[in-house]
């Protein structure tokens, strides 16, 4: 008994001195000095050499010191968002796309950064398509850390056993006839590998290029939606065709990542995806068919206009931070011409941040060392945000539409046609869901009332 | 032992491992692949033979330092266990040793606070912890965590209460002790199994909790289960990369579990042992 | 420490000073607020436009948000799946955890040692095992059983896609049969033997045996595995979002994914409040049901 005693006594100290320590060392350890940055970041292959040369920054800048928050993209998006729209002031640096930089702009969320930046910066080296999508109202709000636009790839190996060529332009019935002749499931081999996995910026982003090319739009001049027109009839019905018939099993889970590793393992024969993929599938460490990669421009339906998608990240600085000017320090290093040449020496020509700066696509020795580096120039060049259809259109994005509501739309609408992908609705069924979803949440949102 | 006895015994051997071995297969499987190379975790026919490599722990601890998401998670566990048994026996004491008519209701809707849906308290808790400056420290999520754990808590605490003989509380009554002296000179020690075994299941709660975990933190309370979400779908090959940081994630838990496996099984009884 | 019977009965303590009940107080105040603060400001809301992402739509909306979230096609859906999950994950682990309690009660070689492989899951935390189970297990292309059935010549199935509750039902009965394991087999091995060996004297086979001797006994545990899985399942999250993100269409949408969508991926907080009542609604009156049938049970 009074062992058992002691015993207790012993432990319910040890607990309390604990708890005191912990509560104590959690005080201690949380009040910050003036100028640790928390950045937010997607767990990409870019963001993770930006993650591993911010040591050269820290040594340039001894006074500033970097906290990163690296997490898959949909978990950060939601996290950024909270917090942009609280004012929560948990990040200085969040990392954004073309969808958050103008909406959260004009919503005061974003310090606008035209006046922050040194001139060596050379904003006007910028892409201009790039720079047009981080911008509202003629501010600036994001820094494009790197951009992309979509392709096609192919294996040249396969193409050249089934004496096939891939034309400088393909159309979409050119990559339904080569996903057929190429699809050999029992060898593992797949026709087409596209990204099913719901979501505005999943399979919402490579649909909506196909309703573009095949004459579609999301809404017409009046705001009204065009879920069941002809085109996304048209584009939907293709999209699911192709992937039930040529498509690797699981589609409906496969997002970019996925896809890319599937195809860096030799079970796609094609793949219609961003052109950022290019680096890594030509790098012989990460791709299995590092040798054999061949690529196109994105297929068209019946237009040109549209097919190719644009998307960029970019770094900006929540208006709740409390660190604005080193934050703005920062990500001007980030996205500097200076942090290229950087990721050059340390990594390679090859790995260098995409599509950001026209400096970067005039240096021979690049274009030399990244075969897609034209072809990438070339499609952000063509994709024109702000008019990114054939009929016109009340709005910019080109996969997207540039207003606050548009995930919760391509969110549902991807998920109904995911839901048509895996055979639990038929397209028109899925459309016509996607029609009402769609008016309803507009109906909320007030979505063409007053504009 | 009979030949009948023997052989009764060898075919509940055969059965017990079998079912062992399924059922601990996955987890097998993880750390089997977190020791491969991204080429051979995902090989069309799965190595069971391989050259081991640690390749892919360095690249995880490099990408993302560990050691600190880890600490937060210990920090946050332990501290919330021990928070919530704070308020929990005073509570349980009361009512397991002074029941009045409302002492079953009031249980029951201890434990009913906990079915409301985390997601549905979102955005009141982060407004709150926003204003209060408890985003991203480890004493928010420390103080929702051991709130969380509070009703199971006091609930697991109260069944080894009643247990617990009541004439050796009523001698210490007689001497003229407080209950503040009571609970820690008697209820305590005739009650410790209890009390471990509840820690234990508190912080084994706290150390898998994902959805506090996730959204109140950022960068530097942020526990193990946020590690993980930065290695759930990153480019390229990542299944040897997702398997050695997931047996990060759950290593130390895991070991605590298995060392105190003895008090649990002990332990969860919920008064279902007389 | 010896086991002693109490001789005092609840009528018989004498004193039953107010200090002592005033120690309940703390416990009591602190989850009087942690529910009661959110609920207030949930039913605040739900009255309210208020749109993270419109900050300037704002004030009083009536019953806008409801007549909105009664509209949505995935709620009804969304309800039947929070209580099939529930009831077929309990059924699973507590159906299983009785032979498995049974099974270990059995004196057999390493006994120990299986019994901790059984236990592990429970140690995994819920994203890990579903990221586990989602890329290792059930993937259609690189899962091992998508191997084994193509090495007998199936062709592999995308688990997801075609049974998404099935598959979301295994991972979480994965993780929680340990737990009902571990209550079952106390109970079972407070069973005396005596009473067994008197059973197996009269000629009891196995079956009347659990009938009437073991499954009776373990009533208790039974109630007690229900009412802390029955916590934790209502609010399955980490598992479907990892997988099959509520999909496809609505098909494995729970009340918390539905509550999830609104506030995360719409920052619609008005809708969500809603739909956040109709959780605790339902929440409260399975919390009623259950203890109703089980309060005797759960009264020591």
């Amino acid at each position: 008994m009074g062992r058992l005693k002691q015993r207790a006594t012993g432990w319910l100290r040890f607990g309390l001195i604990t708890l005191s320590m912990c509560l104590f060392l959690g005080k201690v350890t949380e009040s910050q000095t003036p100028v640790t940055l928390t950045v937010a970041t997607v767990n990409n292959g870019d963001m993770t050499i930006m993650q591993r040369l911010s040591k050269v920054f820290e040594q340039q800048h001894p006074g500033i010191r970097l906290d990163w928050v690296v997490l898959e993209e949909n978990i950060l998006r939601e996290k950024t968002t909270t917090d942009a729209a609280t004012h929560g002031g948990q990040y200085d640096v969040v990392t954004i796309g073309p969808l958050e930089a103008p909406v959260w702009g004009q919503r005061g969320w974003l310090l606008p950064l035209d006046s922050r930046l040194s001139p060596a910066y050379e904003l006007n080296d910028l892409l201009k398509p790039i720079r047009d999508g981080a911008s509202f109202d003629g501010k600036l709000y994001a820094l494009p850390f790197y951009a992309e636009s979509s392709l096609t790839y192919y294996r040249k190996d396969l193409f050249a056993r089934a004496g096939l060529v891939m034309p400088a332009q393909p159309t979409y019935s050119d990559i339904a006839r080569f996903a057929r002749l190429l699809n050999d499931p029992a060898q593992n081999m797949y026709g087409l590998c596209l990204r099913g996995k719901p979501g505005w910026g999943e399979n919402m982003a490579f649909i909506s290029t196909m309703v573009n090319t095949f004459g579609g739009r999301w809404y017409d001049e009046d705001w009204r939606p065009q879920l069941t027109s002809k085109p996304w009839h048209t584009a939907a019905s293709l999209y699911v065709d192709l992937l039930r018939r040529y498509g690797p099993p699981g589609s409906s889970s496969n997002g970019f990542n996925e896809s890319l590793t599937l195809f860096e393992n030799g079970r796609c024969a094609l793949w219609i995806d961003a052109t950022v993929a290019a680096g890594s599938l030509f790098d012989s460490k990460e791709s299995n068919v590092a040798g054999s990669v061949g690529f196109a421009p994105a297929p068209i339906g019946t237009t040109p206009r549209g097919t190719q998608w644009l998307w960029f990240w970019g770094l900006a600085i929540p208006a709740a931070s409390k660190h604005a000017d080193a934050a703005a320090t920062f990500i001007e290093w980030a996205t500097s011409k200076q942090y290229i040449d950087l990721v050059a020496k340390t990594s390679g020509l090859a790995s260098v941040p995409p599509g950001t700066r026209r400096s970067t696509y005039e240096q021979p020795k690049y274009l030399a060392a990244a075969p897609f580096a034209a072809l990438t120039y070339q499609a952000i060049m063509a994709a024109d945000p702000l008019h990114p259809t054939q009929e016109p259109v009340p709005y910019t994005g080109v996969q997207i539409v540039v207003m606050p509501s548009f995930p919760t739309i391509g969110n549902q609408v991807g998920q109904l046609l995911a839901a048509a992908l895996v055979g639990d609705l038929t397209v028109d069924e899925a459309l016509g869901q996607a029609q009402a979803a769609t008016e309803r949440v507009d109906r909320r949102m007030g979505v063409g009332s007053n504009k | 032992m009979t030949p009948i006895e023997l052989r009764r015994k060898t075919l509940f051997t055969l059965l017990g491992w079998a079912v062992a071995l399924l059922l601990s297969f996955p987890l097998l499987w993880m750390v089997l692949t977190s020791f491969k190379s991204e080429a051979a975790a995902i090989a069309r026919v799965p190595h069971l033979f391989f050259h081991p490599t640690l390749e892919s722990f360095r690249v995880v601890q490099e990408q993302s330092n560990y050691l600190r998401f880890a600490w937060n998670s210990i920090v946050v566990s332990l501290g919330s266990t021990l928070l919530a048994l704070l308020f929990a026996i005073p509570s349980a004491y009361t009512m397991a040793f002074s029941p009045t008519r409302r002492t079953r209701g009031t249980l029951l809707w201890m434990l009913s606070t906990k079915m409301m849906p985390s997601v549905g308290v979102l955005v009141p808790i982060y407004l709150i912890f926003r204003d209060t400056g408890l985003l991203d420290t480890r004493t928010g999520l420390l103080v929702v965590d051991a709130v969380g754990n509070l009703p199971i808590v006091i609930w697991m605490l109260y069944t080894f209460f009643k247990e617990v003989p009541r004439e050796v509380l009523e001698a210490g009554r007689m001497d003229g002790a407080g209950p503040v002296r009571e609970i820690y000179n008697l209820l305590l020690p005739l009650s410790l199994p209890g009390i471990v075994s509840t820690s234990l299941l508190a912080t084994i709660l706290a150390w898998n909790e994902a959805f506090w975990s996730l959204t109140l933190t950022a960068a530097k309370a942020a526990p193990l289960t946020a590690f993980i979400a930065s290695f759930s779908s990153p480019q390229g090959l990542f299944y040897a990369k997702l398997s050695a940081a997931s047996t990060m994630a759950i290593a130390p838990i895991l070991v605590l579990g298995w060392v105190s496996q003895r008090q649990l099984v002990r332990g969860l009884t919920f008064g279902a042992v007389k | 420490m010896t086991q002693h019977q109490p001789v005092l009965s609840g009528d018989q303590i004498a004193t039953r000073p107010r200090g002592r009940l005033l120690l309940n107080v703390p416990a009591i105040s602190v989850l009087f607020l942690w529910s009661i603060v959110p609920l207030c400001m949930t039913l605040w809301f739900s009255f309210r436009r208020y749109n993270l992402m419109e900050p300037t739509r704002t004030g009083f909306d009536g019953w806008g948000n409801y007549r909105y979230l009664l509209s949505d096609p995935g709620l009804g859906l969304a309800i039947w799946n929070t209580i099939f999950l529930l009831a077929s994950i309990l059924l699973i682990t507590i159906g299983l955890g009785t032979l498995l309690a049974i099974l270990f009660d059995q004196d057999f070689f390493g006994r120990g040692i299986a019994r901790v492989l059984v236990l592990s899951p429970f140690f995994v935390m819920p994203t890990v095992s579903a990221l586990l189970w989602k890329n290792m297990i059930l993937h259609p292309e690189n899962g091992l059983l998508a191997f084994l059935m193509r090495s007998v010549g199936l062709k592999p199935v995308d688990w997801f896609a075609v049974a998404p509750l099935t598959s979301i039902i295994v991972i979480v009965s994965w993780q929680w049969l340990p737990f009902a394991f571990l209550t079952l087999l106390t109970a079972v091995q407070s069973l005396d033997e005596e009473r067994k060996e008197a059973a197996r004297m009269d000629g009891a086979g196995a079956i009347a045996m659990f009938r009437y001797i073991i499954w009776p006994h373990l009533g208790r545990a039974v109630a007690a595995t229900t009412m802390i899985e029955t916590i934790f399942l209502l609010g399955i999250f980490a598992e479907i979002y990892v997988t099959s993100a509520g999909g496809p269409g609505f098909a494995s949408t729970n009340l918390s994914f539905l509550i999830y969508r609104y506030v995360l991926m719409e920052y619609d907080i008005g809708g969500a409040a809603v739909a956040g009542l109709v959780a605790v609604l339902l929440a409260n009156l399975l919390a009623f049901f259950l203890m109703r049938s089980f309060a005797r049970n759960l009264d020591a």
